[in-house]
């Protein structure tokens, strides 16, 4: 098997086995940044030869024992919204497009205590706004199993990346789905962790309650690793929670005897595509023959998870999207006369037209008048979602739904439609209302070869359950082994 | 709810933003859709609940208020469109 086919953890086998060096591994993958970003366009900014050099001084001080421990010289793709020192951070906007963070985000300085190599910043919907990637401000991002659709969003880049090998796995965030949805439709797995299990600091904000970062990976082994090197306690993100340090790859035990999954009903009925119904009924039948129980129930909330998310995230992202003036950082204006001209202008001209729809829409349901309409009803139903989790969750270790109502769809066919791209996201944005734990793990194909996903809902801070049950699952039905993306043009 | 151009046009000065002549229409009318489809969470049965403002319940996180010296204030202010003398430079407020 060829490098840039492997995993994490078999690239370390390797590595310790001395069959590969740290530097062939980290040229594999810069050859295939070379080979494969004009078709899928991935990155933002490539550091493939800047990798390579540190390949080589890290591959020595293996050598010379100055470094040890089990990442040192594994590559990583970072998406391009988590601020990384001396290395654009442009959220794939304009109003970014020369910022350069001068320190590292919490998550990037764990990942270099442990010697990785980042490959480059990853492209995404501006600002993280958007469920196909297509509103970024510098390239659309090309799904590898056909180049036609889109990856998903907004970490499609990321995704993108691990499905075509151009990494061997990212750093994804994900507010709505967006680690998660990416991740079913380029065939790939993402785990969005528990609110506050992973730092935020450093993260550029889009909805400060609800962004968390989380691996995306080739397999459920590396998304344990990845979390091992991610979660913990910041004193910098007063919303990180001080718990105990937990190995994740403990959890993956292959056994799901006496795992009690809640299927909430309302999740494959109308608007779910009949062939991810199709499959999810296949992966349902998969876990009873494993030895899980599986029931249906009602998740009364579904109806209104959708709006309460888009009026909360909106709101949010309109009052932490304030801080782009045009005075400390980011784009300004050439045309102006006053300083409130610098203010107007720089965001009108520095912001795309998703980014302001939704600064549009914050501002008017926090707007005097309609604030008790919209963002307090969304709150209480906010609660009301938290809720219907905590019942659901006396009953069933995890929730098992689609990740996505559909596979990946053509680039174009969403992107004039905002209400439909919205749409994409029903199943996955319950989850961080509530602030659980989702992993996206496939599940098939459909009839045209196109990956189908499917989601693991845990309770908070329960990761191992879905971990061990994704990974199960996973090894039941070897995904990896048989579809691989083609490139199909 | 019924948008109003002018509403929409207030609410674009709330947020700082200009539009052009030819992105009201447009705005307006994706707005109009999405605040029809919000809707919904008036149905939800919420009488009597609280509000959740975030997903976990910590409230008042404290900390000492120490002052920790950012040691590359080049790299902060390299951000800025206009500089001088170590500052933000703005134009003029006070005529």
């Amino acid at each position: 098997m060829e490098i840039i086919d492997l995993t994490v953890h078999e690239l370390q086998e390797k590595l310790k086995s001395k069959e590969i060096t740290v530097e062939e591994v980290t040229k594999a993958y810069a050859d295939r940044i070379k080979e494969k970003e004009g078709d899928v366009q991935a990155f933002v900014t490539t550091l493939e030869d800047e990798a390579v050099e540190q390949a080589k001084s890290i591959q020595k001080d293996i050598e010379d024992g100055k470094i040890t421990g089990d990442f040192a010289g594994i590559p990583i793709g970072i998406k391009d919204n988590m601020c990384t020192k001396g290395v654009k951070t442009t959220c794939s906007s304009k109003m970014l497009e020369n910022f350069v963070a001068p320190y590292d985000a919490t998550v990037v300085e764990k990942l270099n205590d442990e010697h990785l190599i980042d490959l480059g910043k990853l492209n995404m919907d501006e600002f993280a706004m958007g469920a196909s990637t297509e509103y970024s401000a510098f390239k659309k991002t090309r799904n590898p199993w056909n180049l036609n659709t889109v990856p998903g969003g907004s970490s499609g880049g990321s995704a993108a990346a691990v499905a075509a090998g151009m990494v061997p796995w990212a750093l994804g965030s994900d507010t709505g789905g967006s680690i998660r949805q990416p991740a079913s439709f380029c065939g790939v797995v993402g785990l969005k962790p528990t609110y506050g299990l992973v730092s935020r600091f450093g993260l550029v904000a889009f909805a400060s309650s609800l962004d968390q970062i989380g691996p995306i990976t080739k397999d459920v082994t590396d998304s344990a690793m990845l979390l091992n090197l991610i979660a913990g306690h910041d004193e910098k993100d007063t919303t990180s929670e001080n718990i105990p340090k937990k190995d994740y790859t403990k959890a993956l035990k292959g056994d799901v005897k006496g795992l009690k999954i809640g299927i909430p009903k309302q999740y494959y009925g109308e608007g779910i595509n009949e062939e991810v119904k199709a499959k999810l009924q296949e992966a349902i039948e998969t876990y009873k023959k494993l030895g899980a129980t599986v029931e249906e129930f009602s998740l009364d909330i579904a109806d209104y998870a959708l709006a309460t998310y888009y009026i909360i995230a909106c709101a949010e992202a309109s009052s932490n999207l304030g801080r782009f003036d045009g005075i400390r950082y980011g784009y300004r204006t050439k045309n102006y006369e006053s300083l409130k001209d610098i203010y107007k202008n720089s965001r009108s001209e520095g912001f795309g037209p998703e980014v302001k729809r939704r600064i549009i829409l914050g501002t008017y349901v926090l707007s005097s008048g309609y604030y008790d309409a919209y963002y307090k009803k969304a709150q209480q139903v906010r609660t009301l979602v938290k809720k219907e989790f905590d019942e659901a969750f006396k009953k069933y270790d995890v929730l098992l739904t689609p990740t996505s109502p559909t596979v990946a769809f053509e680039v174009g066919t969403k992107s004039s439609n905002p209400l439909e791209m919205y749409l994409a996201d029903i199943c996955t944005v319950p989850v961080n209302i509530a602030g659980l734990p989702g992993i996206s793990v496939p599940c098939g194909v459909n009839s045209k070869g196109m990956p189908i996903g499917m989601q693991l809902i845990g309770n908070r801070f329960e990761e191992e359950k879905i971990l061990n049950a994704a990974y199960t699952f996973e090894q039941e039905i070897k995904f990896r082994e048989n579809y691989k993306p083609e490139f199909k043009k | 709810m019924n948008v109003s151009k002018e509403e929409l046009l207030h609410i674009a000065k709330l947020a700082n933003l200009n539009l052009k002549e030819e992105e009201v229409d447009n705005y307006l009318a994706n707005l109009q859709d999405i605040l029809n489809f919000a809707e919904v969470v008036n149905n939800a049965p919420v009488e009597g609940l609280g509000e959740t403002i975030a997903a976990n319940n910590n409230c008042n996180v404290f900390r000492k208020d120490e002052v920790v010296d950012f040691e590359d204030k080049e790299a902060l202010l390299d951000n800025a469109p206009e500089q001088e003398r170590n500052m933000f430079k703005i134009p003029k407020v006070i005529q």
